[in-house]
């Protein structure tokens, strides 16, 4: 039997405020176990929770990009259940009334453009975090992640594969840090994906029983957790056996899924507007604001360098994969004056490679747009080789002069007058007759030994295009 | 000393008639030979009486506040940095908040003298205070009644004189009953008129903390000090806080009250009655009109109360689970174990039955009957409040159906003791503030009198409550052995 | 309407709430007869009436994003039963 897969996600994405959603506790990552764990995340008793504009902003700014409707009424509600992460024995979430409505993505997978459907989006807080390294046979609780802003997207059913499941996770992942409200740290949990996974006999209409698979931390792992859980389930139904709906674990050192029983006793999580909060009133004039704040999205921003400054599709995906990125190749681009294909050149090229390797983001790069500019301008107008120009990168990259700087300091500037080079052209020829004679009896090849001596012998500084001219002229 | 009001209090201690530091003794000495009414959880002698010389300072350097070196005591459901904060149950025993409730912040700020921590009901539910893991109140009018409940422990303080003052909290009558079966005055301010921030939540919809004292007047000057906005509960409202002294001398000529005829009805006693409709004539004599009047979703209050309270309850305490702080079983076997014998060993039966309650109302398949019927019978009740505060300026009624009942009488009916809330349950459903004051004796026993004012018209019912204390004097009776 | 001490085990199991075996009979005639209290609000039609949350018609107030709240580890973890290292200790939770 042909089988159809079918996928909905859902993403948590750890907002990136300074404070937390419901208390003044700082968010940063990484701090000794529960020193941001104020009374309110802790759960004590008689305090009580205030939202954070911030998340709130965040989770509009979301909607206005993925063309949802944002709701002007919101409710918090309780999700209860016990578990020692959580400390009010209750996660204070949103269920019938999210503040993000209905939306769409669209991902492109092998050439084709998709559109999957956003169901909804809603804020909620973190939970701590357990640890279970062995404390005398017992486990600890760090809670400084409780109460961490949590907006979770949660897709439609409309992925048929994992590569469009990778394919949506990436196009999220991507808009979320160019609207600046998720960091995107998948190592540190700041972007989480729940995946519902099912099968069907292809052709059926209604959907098989799903299994949810938990946690899942990076798009390697949903690939394969997914591909896994699909076998799983075809396996399971081709034997004649039934799949459960379950949550299930992705264990990435075996490369299986793995039911958690634990998790899935029982679970009635009487949901019940929070008293404690009120209702969340969104105005045509908050709205208004925030579209004022929306960046230009990635979808937007690849057709426009496409068009404006005719680069190819792999410099594209390059530049736009981040708004600092993007922003730099504009910035150098309009700066030096150069055409953008050598600004794209040496963005995806040289800079790139030097980011890579000291492992750095392009808003932490030595070089910055101004300098890289200062370098292309003197590409542009003959001063410097492109040969020279690389060894002109280095040290941009080490120090903090200008490339103007650097060139005038070190002789750099490439020599185009045409005395000095037939001078040197003319002692070649001369020292060289043998060679001579060669080129001129047809061998063609001869002419890179010209080029190459006279280069060597003006230290690479002679522009390149005189030499042939010359060359040519002379031989 | 003792018997002065606040406002006398005041005056004694800035004319330096006597010291805050005589005057808390003089409490302390009190409290310590009526140690058997139960009232105090914990008395905190020594911190009192830094308070007082503290307060003696403030007031030799001339920058006093009203209550500056006045003794009152805190409903220990209001968190005390410092002092153990229990709210009446094993599960808190020795919990010791590391913040203050912005009420106890508010107290202190003005120059109070704290007593002490007063007894209530396990995390407020009983209205009878026999449900505090520290024992059973007694009424100082006949110790073997009951004081009402929850703040049963500040009635019977006010009541007997072991404190000028007390505070209080109501989530379905907590304040006006034990103020009513004690003879006291008790004020539940408008939801979201006093911070609820650090006050220990049972429902969280409905609980409001307000003051618990000996008049109107000194109502008014407690209120005064716990009123106003608080950014840290996203429930407080800001509405600027009146002079809630400023109108007390109003005369009430033209005043309207309304009496809803579900409120006189059968099972309100007939003495009780004939108590009410006395203290009511007197009102008339002060210039009111009285109008019969009508709301029909009274009588749907308790059942929507006792699915909506115990709900917001069910999940309140769920943060009680012998992790953080509180009681802790010993030895859990597992996660399930630590959390089932932690809250099964330190909750009381009282609070267990709503858990249960308020766990199966929302659980799935009886929400929409039980949770959300019951939101919609509250905004019934709160029209039937809307429309006739449109018509009246205050509704008067009983607060209890009868005076106060003896110790263990409706301990094994715990339905009996739901209903007997008839008359204060609504108010909190709906949010707006009421009063109860107390109108003559049954059988030696107070009866209070209820008045329910509109929204935000504290000012409007304390001054209601002056002009009848000024032509009575039921407020002034002091019960035997405490004058 | 009337609960078994079968449903009475499965709520106090959602809560988490240990009951005495013997009590069991009892909360179950309790709670039957507070749902009996609550057939009440059946006589009453309510479709077209909004169910209400909160007694004032106002809106959650926002809280601009600021870091407020200090490192109070010590004091929080002084009231707690058991830590270690800075963390909650609990039985081992399995996963």
């Amino acid at each position: 039997m042909e089988w159809e897969t079918v996928i909905g996600l859902e993403i948590h994405t750890q907002l990136s405020t300074r404070s937390k959603i419901f208390s003044g506790a700082a968010t940063a990552y990484g701090a000794e176990p529960n020193t941001q764990a104020c009374a309110v995340d802790l759960g004590l008793p008689g305090v009580l929770p205030v939202l954070n504009q911030e998340a709130v902003r965040m989770a509009v700014i979301f909607g206005m990009a993925i063309e949802a409707n944002i709701a002007p009424y919101s409710v918090f509600a309780r999700k209860n259940y016990f578990y020692p992460d959580l400390p009010k024995g209750y996660q204070i979430s949103q269920m019938d009334h999210p503040i993000v409505g209905v939306g769409h993505l669209d991902i492109e997978v092998d050439g084709v453009i998709k559109r999957i459907g956003v169901t909804r989006a809603h804020l909620e807080e973190d939970a701590g975090k357990s640890l279970h390294e062995d404390f005398h046979g017992l486990t600890g609780i760090d809670l400084n992640r409780a109460g961490t802003p949590l907006l979770e997207i949660v897709s439609e059913p409309d992925m048929r594969n994992a590569k469009e499941a990778v394919a949506y996770m990436r196009k999220l992942h991507e808009l979320v840090r160019y609207l600046g409200i998720c960091d995107g740290n998948m190592q540190e949990g700041s972007f989480r994906c729940d995946a519902n996974v099912s099968v069907r006999p292809k052709g059926q209409v209604e959907f098989g029983t799903r299994a949810e698979i938990k946690n899942i931390n990076s798009f390697k792992f949903v690939e394969k957790a997914i591909n896994h859980e699909v076998e799983r389930q075809i396996a399971l139904l081709e034997s004649g056996g039934k799949v459960v709906q379950e949550t299930r674990l992705y264990d990435s050192v075996k490369d299986e899924t793995r039911s958690m029983r634990s998790k899935e006793e029982a679970n009635d999580y009487r949901y019940f507007p929070d008293p404690d909060l009120l209702p969340v009133i969104i105005d045509e004039a908050f709205k208004a604001q925030i579209k004022t704040e929306l960046p230009e999205l990635p979808d937007a921003k690849k057709q426009r360098f496409k068009v404006d400054y005719q680069l190819d599709e792999e410099s594209v995906a390059i530049l736009t994969a981040s708004r600092a990125l993007a922003d730099y190749f504009e910035a150098v681009n309009k700066k030096s004056g150069c055409e953008a294909k050598l600004c794209a050149n040496w963005i995806t090229g040289d800079l790139s490679a030097a980011l890579n390797k000291a492992g750095l983001d392009i808003s932490a790069s030595p070089i910055n747009d101004e300098r890289l500019s200062g370098l292309l301008t003197r590409i542009g107008d003959g001063t410097i080789s492109g040969k020279i120009a690389k060894q002109v990168f280095e040290l941009l990259w080490q120090s903090a002069a200008s490339a103007d700087d650097i060139i005038a300091e070190q002789g750099l500037t490439q020599i185009s007058d045409t005395g000095a080079i037939v001078a040197i052209i003319d002692k070649i020829i001369a020292d060289n007759p043998n060679q001579v004679e060669q080129y001129r009896s047809g061998k063609d090849k001869m002419f890179a030994f010209f080029v190459g001596q006279v280069m060597k012998a003006m230290q690479g500084k002679a522009n390149p295009a005189e030499v042939n001219k010359i060359l040519k002229e002379r031989l | 000393m003792h018997n002065k009001t606040l406002a006398e209090l005041s005056l004694g201690l800035q004319a330096k008639t006597f010291s805050s530091v005589e005057l808390t003794q003089c409490f302390l000495d009190r409290i310590n030979q009526h140690q058997q009414l139960n009232a105090y959880i914990t008395v905190t002698t020594e911190l009192a009486m830094a308070q007082a010389k503290a307060a003696d300072q403030r007031i030799a350097n001339g920058t006093a506040d009203l209550l500056t070196g006045i003794p009152i005591a805190q409903k220990d459901i209001f968190c005390t940095q410092g002092v153990v904060t229990t709210c009446g149950s094993k599960m808190l025993a020795n919990f010791s908040a590391p913040y203050n409730a912005t009420v106890v912040d508010k107290f202190n700020l003005a120059g109070a003298v704290m007593l002490g921590k007063l007894n209530m009901d396990e995390f407020a539910m009983g209205s009878s205070n026999e449900t505090s893991y520290f024992g059973a109140v007694r009424n100082p009018w006949n110790i073997n009644s009951v004081p009402g409940g929850s703040s049963g422990g500040s009635a019977a303080a006010v009541s007997a004189r072991l404190a000028a003052s007390a505070t209080g909290t109501d989530t379905g009558g907590s304040i006006r009953q034990p103020a009513a079966l004690c003879g006291i005055t008790g004020l539940k301010p408008t939801y979201g008129r006093v911070s609820r921030y650090g006050m220990i939540a049972y429902a969280s919809s409905l609980d409001q903390g307000g003051p618990m004292t000996r008049s109107a007047e000194d109502a008014a000057i407690m209120l005064q000090a716990m009123a106003g906005f608080d950014e840290k509960d996203s429930t407080s409202v800001d509405v600027p806080v009146p002079d809630y002294r400023a109108n007390l001398n109003k005369s009430l000529v033209g005043l309207k009250i309304g009496l809803p005829k579900e409120f006189f009805g059968e099972g309100l006693d007939e003495n009780v009655a004939a108590t009410l409709v006395t203290a009511i004539d007197e009102y008339r004599r002060l210039g009111a009109e009285i109008i019969d009047i009508s709301m029909p979703n009274l009588k749907l209050a308790i059942p929507a109360y006792y699915v909506i309270a115990p709900a917001e309850c069910s999940a309140n305490l769920s943060r009680f689970d012998g992790v953080r702080y509180g009681y802790r079983c010993d030895n859990p076997t597992d996660l399930t174990d630590l959390y089932t014998r932690s809250r099964g060993e330190a909750f009381g039966k009282e609070v267990k039955r709503r858990i249960l309650m308020g766990t199966y109302a929302l659980s799935t398949g009886y929400y929409d009957a039980y949770y959300l019927k019951a939101q919609k019978i509250r905004r019934l009740i709160s029209e039937d409040f809307k429309a006739a505060l449109a018509s009246v300026d205050v509704i008067m009624g009983p607060v209890t159906p009868s005076t106060a009942f003896g110790i263990g009488e409706k301990m094994d009916d715990p339905i009996a003791m739901y209903l007997s809330d008839i008359y204060t349950i609504a108010i909190n459903l709906a949010g707006v503030p009421a009063m109860s004051i107390p109108a003559g004796f049954v059988a030696g026993m107070p009866v209070g009198l209820q008045l329910i004012g509109d929204y935000f018209s504290e000012d409007r019912l304390l001054n209601i409550a002056h002009q009848y204390q000024q032509v009575t004097d039921w407020h002034n009776f002091i019960p035997t052995g405490f004058e | 309407m009337s609960l078994t001490a079968d449903e009475v085990n499965k709520i106090a199991h959602l809560a988490r709430l240990g009951i005495d075996k013997q009590d069991v009979a009892a909360y179950a005639n309790d709670l039957s007869g507070m749902l009996d209290l609550m057939t009440r609000m059946s006589e009453v039609n309510t479709d077209d009436v909004e169910p209400m949350a909160h007694p004032m018609d106002q809106a959650q107030r926002l809280r601009v994003d600021k870091v407020t709240e200090l490192n109070h580890r010590e004091a929080f973890q002084e009231i707690a039963p058991q830590v270690e290292a800075g963390l909650y200790l609990v039985p081992k939770v399995i996963e």
